[in-house]
């Protein structure tokens, strides 16, 4: 089994003291422990950004490529080894502004992997600037006016793109966070969890204190199986009105249990061969 | 002008009635019939209406070019009689619909005028007018003195898997064009598609089959191309082979996701490829970069159309050569194969695979429109004694295992996730393990491993270029790609001149180029772009600048008579 000495690196740590990496990774530890991801079962595919610092500190097989191109990455490893439980980590400008492409065609596709999307609503790697999850109004380096452009909802953009495990949780919780990522993983298909992650150095609004006054718990009553009910709370934001738990799940088939071609066992286990096309040049006589 | 020895037949219409379709059943016929083919497909990037044709040259022998001139043509609509009658010659012949509407004043005196109801023979078939294309074509076959036989066992194999009624009513009316040609026109065209004694087996095939085939051949495993004209038909061929052969195919959102998918998919374990145009390349190229970064084996079709930007979708050029060299970030050991025809797309694809396996890199291979789209007859392809080669692979698990551990050849063990093998995959510099490190040693000797697969390359893969034609020749002509067709049916008329073919860019064979060239008594260069991209290359590779150029920029092939002409009126 996987214990906490098997996920150490020696690799010096590059985080702020106090980053909100620091709930992600401990969540992340406590998952791979209580699953026991280990270097035959998991790879972890990471963008570019603070959050992609991450594969240096987890002794976990990786793959950190470019800015906003961790999920389609991903999604051709699941493709072709889908035994293999693939972890995305990605953030706000890695995954909805470089790669809002891959993310909301991921979604619709229904892949089986799951999104950690590390969301501090700033770019922290280039020192400051707005993103698309940062407030109206918001001033940074790269709005001084404040930001004139109206944030995005991941949670509802993955809703109305398709995909059918939709969450948020908070970093400074992580014991919320390393169930809700163990319930991610565990679910059938694509599924999101929205990482609320104070960026203490330079996010002055969305800090430790706002996120603690302002979250609330989604309880029992909450059925997340209504899709326009999780619609409807995907869009609450405001004080206290920040829903943390499961959004939306919904069952329903990944796109690599339909294709034929995985049906018996992943696509690598046999190894490529040279095969025989004379019978393909009939066609074209 | 020069006029080659070939017969030639033209049919031209809308796009939208099947004149694609219908050209590649003529070349069939002529193909089961004992003949060699070139098929030139001509379309504008439409639907529906539009000016489309297909230009077939029929021969003897094997040809690998087609000729300028038309010998037969069928006009399904006025603007291929606009278009392409003023140029016959006297004794050419024209079929035409009467019920068209059709002006035939434009068709100068002395060609042989063929009127056939095409419309209302196929409405009286049962079918549509899209069925008129039928019509003609059955015509054509009375008055080629064609074996109608054969045509309607190609009606039958392409409407096998249709409506019953399909395949009757298009046998109809192709009965129906043929029987009016025999009752209506005592005249025969003098060239003749007459069946010869037991034909060889033979195959009409263009690069998005041939790239297509060899893929599979090769035992690809993952694929994603975005539709990108000219390679789309390489999707076409291949994603309803997947279930059979075993490889997934997978539409991507763009060209950026069709990439990294791969690089993804092959990181995990799979042969993988991606392909694309030059618009497409553009927006893989950081990607590229990726793949010669993370080390991960890689095949990227490039098939070339006419650009800058949206350019001439459906028309060819050679203008990416520079652009698949370069196009990454920062500095990579990325191989290019340029292929000059449909059998040698076949193989270098193959070897593309085995090469990007070994080097852990990407492998290029450039291809350009008229290869891509343009059809020619061949003799089956052998796949030969190819192997899988998958290199310095390893899917046990290794003690201490370093991923990029520093080598004198550049290449380093490679594995899969999933095999209890730690490492990191890295698009950071990064230590042989993978992790980040940004220190100067560092980052040193992985550049240098890096680089150092480009030498281990010429070494021990970089062919010697081929020479065709007289080793002791006046003139040497220098060229790449579809250039290579024309130049060879041109080398027919001109006895006393060789061509030096490039299929290797990188790494590139300056030693044997030098070699060649330094020798040479008159060297012409012949390239369709504007700036002599390959020239610039040679004069970089060898220092021997290039005076003679031929360039060609208006989209349309460089066809063996322009050659002929070329190096006659230069005194070459």
């Amino acid at each position: 089994m996987t214990t906490a000495t098997d996920l150490n690196t020696n690799c010096p740590m590059t985080f702020c003291p106090g980053c909100g990496n620091f709930g992600i990774w401990g969540a992340l530890k406590n998952a791979a422990i209580q699953e026991n991801w280990n270097n035959s079962n998991t790879v972890l595919v990471a963008g570019i950004g603070c959050h992609g610092h991450m594969v240096n500190f987890l002794r976990l097989n990786a793959f950190e490529g470019l800015h906003g191109r961790a999920i389609p990455v991903a999604t051709g490893i699941k493709l072709v080894n889908h035994k293999l439980n693939v972890v995305v980590l990605t953030g706000d400008g890695d995954a909805l502004a470089e790669g809002g492409n891959h993310f909301l065609h991921a979604c619709r596709r229904n892949h089986d992997l799951t999104v950690l999307l590390h969301d501090n609503s700033i770019y922290g790697l280039t020192t400051g600037q707005t993103s698309p999850t940062s407030p109206d109004g918001f001033r940074s380096k790269s709005t001084p006016l404040g930001n004139p452009d109206h944030p995005l909802h991941p949670l509802s953009l993955a809703i109305a793109a398709g995909a059918s495990f939709v969450a948020r949780s908070f970093a400074g919780d992580i014991l919320h966070l390393t169930e809700t990522i163990i319930a991610a993983t565990r679910h059938q298909g694509f599924s999101v969890v929205d990482i609320l992650q104070p960026c203490i150095t330079f996010n002055k609004e969305y800090t430790v204190d706002f996120y603690r006054q302002n979250i609330y718990h989604l309880d029992n009553n909450y059925n997340p199986s209504d899709k326009h009910a999780a619609f409807a709370k995907s869009l609450e934001w405001g004080p206290g009105q920040i829903p943390v738990g499961i959004i939306y799940q919904e069952n329903r088939p990944s796109f690599e249990s339909a294709l034929p071609q995985l049906r018996d066992q992943p696509l690598i286990a046999l190894e490529p061969s040279v095969k025989n096309i004379s019978a393909l040049y009939k066609k074209y006589q | 002008m020069t006029s080659l020895p070939y017969f030639t037949f033209q049919i031209g219409g809308l796009a939208g009635q099947g004149i694609k379709s219908i050209g590649l059943m003529f070349s069939k016929i002529a193909v089961r019939s004992g003949y060699w083919t070139y098929n030139h497909n001509e379309y504008p990037s439409l639907i529906r209406g539009g000016h489309n044709v297909m230009h077939i040259t029929v021969a003897d022998q094997k040809i690998t070019a087609g000729a300028m001139h038309t010998d037969f043509l069928v006009a399904l609509n006025q603007e291929t009689v606009n278009l392409h009658t003023p140029k016959m010659q006297s004794g050419s012949a024209v079929l035409y619909d009467t019920q068209g509407g059709i002006d035939t004043s434009p068709i100068p005196p002395g060609i042989d005028l063929f009127a056939v109801p095409t419309s209302s023979l196929a409405k009286a078939s049962g079918g549509t007018e899209l069925m008129e294309n039928i019509v003609a074509l059955g015509a054509a076959m009375a008055l080629l003195s064609g074996n109608l036989e054969i045509l309607n066992d190609l009606i039958k194999e392409e409407f096998a898997d249709k409506d019953p009624g399909v395949t009757a009513s298009n046998l109809k009316a192709a009965f129906a064009g043929y029987n009016f040609a025999k009752e209506n026109f005592s005249s025969k065209i003098r060239i003749s598609l007459t069946p010869k004694d037991q034909p060889e087996t033979k195959i009409v095939v263009n690069a998005n089959d041939t790239v297509g085939l060899a893929s599979v051949a090769a035992g690809v495993q993952f694929v994603a191309i975005y539709p990108m004209t000219p390679v789309t038909g390489l999707l076409h061929t291949l994603a309803p082979l997947q279930e059979q052969f075993h490889f997934i195919y997978k539409q991507p959102e763009d060209e950026i996701s069709a990439i990294n998918m791969a690089i993804g998919a092959s990181y995990a374990g799979a042969r993988s490829m991606t392909a694309t145009s030059g618009g497409g390349f553009c927006l893989m190229t950081e990607s590229i970069g990726l793949a010669g970064m993370t080390e991960t084996p890689l095949v990227i079709i490039e098939g070339m159309r006419a650009g800058p930007a949206t350019g001439l979708p459906t028309w060819s050029e050679q203008s990416d050569l520079r652009l698949v060299l370069h196009g990454h970030g920062g500095e990579i050991p990325n191989i290019v194969l340029a292929a000059g025809d449909p059998e040698e797309a076949f193989h270098l694809t193959m070897e593309a695979f085995n090469l990007a396996e070994i080097y852990q890199t990407p492998v290029i291979v450039l291809i350009d429109k008229l290869i891509c789209e343009d059809d020619q007859s061949y003799r089956p392809f052998n796949s030969g004694d190819y192997q899988i080669n998958r290199g310095r692979l390893t899917t046990q698990k290794v003690d201490r295992y370093l991923r990029y551990q520093l080598s004198p050849d550049g290449i380093s063990p490679r594995t899969f996730p999933g095999l209890d093998n730690y490492y990191l995959t890295n698009s950071d510099e990064h230590n042989e393990l993978g992790y980040d490190d940004e220190s100067a040693a560092n980052r040193k000797s992985q550049m240098e491993k890096r680089m150092a697969k480009l030498a281990t390359c010429t070494q021990n893969h970089l062919p010697a270029p081929q020479l065709f034609g007289p080793v002791d020749a006046d003139l040497t002509i220098v060229s790449w790609g579809s250039n290579k067709g024309a130049i060879l049916e041109a080398l027919k008329s001109l006895p006393y001149v060789n061509y030096l073919h490039l299929t290797w860019i990188s790494p590139f064979p300056t030693d044997a180029v030098s070699k060649t060239l330094a020798g040479a008594k008159k060297i012409l260069n012949l390239e369709t772009n504007f700036t002599g991209q390959m020239a610039s290359l040679i004069s970089e590779k060898t220092g021997i600048v290039l005076k003679n150029n031929l360039l060609k920029y208006d989209g349309r092939p460089l066809y063996p008579e322009e050659i002929i002409d070329y190096v006659k009126s230069q005194s070459l």
